[in-house]
């Protein structure tokens, strides 16, 4: 079993942030491959709530701001750092980047760029669990945008029809890119839907990350037992949709409240009123973690760039012929006569 | 398997349930595919051979088949989603062209998705503009698919069971018109290989290329103009992606001349690519254009009449053979 002990949970959770903090680093120095970076500051509890109580075998996807439930779930900052540089030391050789990450060891079936494309997978995940029995479930995160999409309301009602081990897990911090939840539903009671269709469905604040881990671990053993679950997160998006957004679109004063909503602050200020850890030890701690994550910068910025040659592999199947270059295609049509 | 004498649609069933006995991984799952058995009757007894774990009728969400299905196959399932008709591949489209074409790719090899979407498509049934197109350009057009239409009641059995031991996703779209098509399937015949185009027919004056129900038609149109003193070769393309240029090419050399025969819209259509391809490969030994005798750029009306005439027909490929050689 995971340790799901507070200090172990704001550890997860200050990796996390600080992970991010240093992907808007490599983009201020022109070292992340483009600018749709779409960082989780202020949802780590999200991400290491749940990600506690995953068990190997576990299957995942995750939307586009979904460094953080990766990272969580046990991903190494180096491989992820250097894909987010577009490097071919990075998870996906540099192909995918922040918002198609994957690796099929950690169980991570892919990150997505289409709000809402990851969320069928896991029900498709849960049928091959119930085929095999095997007792994996497998969780779909996504923001509050993608509960506009119907693919979630197609994939829910599949999921609770076939009582799959199956959960869906909506990151809500309040904002489709520049649109607050309030001007894109009329009901923002979400875990409404989910229980509308059968689903257990459960909300929770985000600042606590016991809170959230303890919700996760009810629903996610309640999903292995063929009970499938949706949980939303309550939290606050920091920053920008993307690292070049200065957020016009919502005042000054709305960010510093919610930027109060801070779940590795909360955490923190716990674990010293409880005397589990001084402030000494949290300080050493997040500058160990800031040397591991400043070493991931490192590590991406030598990487090897990919090969040119590499851009026509994983089309298909290694075992299949590559597609032809449109320059060679070219060269032998003009060489005609 | 016995020599037997069947159907295009018995071939498929065939080769579902020869499949699924051989691979327990080998699920089946979409709309009407269990208890009644297939709209066109494809999948009729499979739920009672198999059970209703391994064919799954699913809502009426044919984004989300496509995505489970997609899900299910990169966790060790080999599904075969049905989408009941081409026409609905709209609503699967980021399903099937973001997701399952391009997982392999974005994940850097890491995976494939080895799933079978089978669907059918096609005029012949006054079905309306929303059940009859031919829209296999749609997934032409997007690398990462393999794409095959059979013609035959051999390839209906054999191409499916190549597509299901295919690594990567391959769409399987069968045409409404040919289900009740009779046909003779021999175990002892050596299936054509995935990948490969079949000389159906020789003929050294014309190379007529197609796909689908239009190879009958073009069959067809061959012995009218064989009594006319015009000798054509059909080759059956079997599968569009991949594409066998190399069994194209040396016939049209050959002759000189080609056509290419589509149910699709003619613009921007799997017609208009090969004639592009033929086109540009074989420039220096073509006697005329390449003719593109395809769909109109029209929706497909229920009248019969007009249906009829919105698609090539054997009258209009031996018309336009004609004019290639007045």
């Amino acid at each position: 079993m995971k340790n799901t002990s507070l200090p172990q949970l704001y550890e997860d959770m200050r990796r996390v942030r600080t992970f991010e903090e240093r992907v808007g680093e490599l983009f201020v120095r022109g070292q992340s491959a483009g600018s749709m970076l779409h960082l989780s500051i202020g949802e780590e509890s999200a991400a290491v709530g749940v990600c506690a109580q995953m068990r190997d075998g576990d299957t995942f996807t995750t939307h586009h701001r979904g460094h953080g439930i990766f990272l969580a779930r046990g991903a190494d900052p180096n491989r992820m750092m250097a894909e987010i540089a577009g490097k071919e030391t990075g998870y996906c050789h540099g192909k995918g980047g922040s918002m198609h990450i994957a690796d099929m060891g950690l169980g991570h079936l892919g990150a997505n760029a289409i709000v809402g494309g990851g969320i069928p997978a896991v029900v498709g995940a849960g049928l091959s669990a119930r085929h095999k029995k095997n007792g994996a479930v497998s969780i779909a995160f996504f923001g509050d945008g993608a509960t506009g999409q119907g693919i979630l309301y197609e994939s829910m009602n599949m999921a609770a029809l076939w009582e799959l081990p199956v959960v869906f897990v909506c990151i809500n911090n309040q904002y489709g890119m520049g649109t607050r939840i309030d001007q894109a539903t009329a009901n923002p009671n979400l875990h409404e839907r989910a229980a509308a269709f059968g689903l257990a469905a459960r909300t929770v604040d985000g600042l606590d990350v016991e809170e959230v881990a303890d919700a996760a671990a009810d629903l996610i053993e309640g999903a292995r037992a063929g009970k499938p679950a949706f949980l939303a997160v309550d939290c606050y998006r920091f920053f920008g949709h993307a690292r070049k957004d200065k957020s016009p679109y919502r005042d000054a004063a709305e960010e510093e409240v919610g930027r109060k909503k801070d779940p590795v602050l909360q955490a923190r200020d716990k674990l010293i009123e409880a005397g589990l850890m001084s402030e000494a030890d949290l300080d050493a701690l997040d500058q160990k973690v800031a040397a591991e994550m400043d070493a991931s910068i490192d590590f991406a910025v030598a990487g090897e760039e990919p090969q040119l040659k590499s851009m026509f592999r994983d089309v298909y199947d290694p075992s299949q012929p590559e597609p032809e270059p449109v320059r060679t295609r070219l060269d032998r049509i003009l060489a005609q006569g | 398997m016995a020599v037997q004498e069947t159907t295009y649609r018995d071939a498929l069933r065939l080769a579902l349930s020869e499949a699924m006995s051989a691979d327990n991984s080998v699920i089946i799952m979409g709309e009407e595919v269990g208890r009644y058995g297939g709209a066109y009757g494809v999948t009729k007894d499979l739920i009672k051979e198999f059970g209703a774990e391994r064919v799954i009728d699913t809502p009426i969400s044919e984004a989300a088949i496509v995505g489970a299905a997609v899900g299910a196959a990169m966790t060790g399932l080999r599904p075969v989603a049905e989408l009941m008709y081409v026409d609905f591949i709209g609503m699967t489209m980021d399903q099937l062209a973001n997701q399952a074409a391009k997982i392999r790719y974005m994940f850097g090899g890491q995976i494939g998705v080895p799933m079978v979407l089978r669907t059918q498509g096609g005029t012949g049934r006054s079905a309306g503009a929303q059940h009859s197109q031919s829209l296999e350009g749609y997934v032409m057009h997007t690398p990462g698919l393999r794409l095959a239409m059979p013609a035959t009641v051999e390839d209906a059995y054999h191409l499916l069971r190549q597509s299901l031991q295919q690594p990567d996703p391959v769409v399987f779209i069968e045409h409404k018109g040919l289900y009740t098509m009779k046909g003779t399937l021999d175990p002892n015949n050596e299936p054509a290989e995935w990948g490969k185009a079949k000389l159906l027919r020789d003929g050294g004056d014309l190379v007529i290329v197609t796909y689908s129900r239009q190879v009958h038609h073009a069959l067809a149109a061959a012995e009218t103009l064989a009594s006319q003193g015009i000798e054509a070769a059909i080759v059956d393309l079997r599968t569009l992606n991949p594409l066998d240029f190399d069994t194209i090419g040396p016939l049209v050399e050959r002759s000189g001349r080609a056509m290419v025969v589509s149910e699709g819209a003619m613009t921007c259509g799997v017609a208009a690519e090969l004639s592009a391809r033929i086109t540009e490969e074989c420039f220096d030994y073509l006697e005329d254009p390449v003719v593109r005798v395809a769909g109109e750029d029209i929706p497909i009306s229920v009248s019969p009449l007009l249906e009829q005439n919105s698609v090539p027909t054997p009258e209009l490929i031996v018309e336009t053979a004609r004019k290639l050689f007045t």
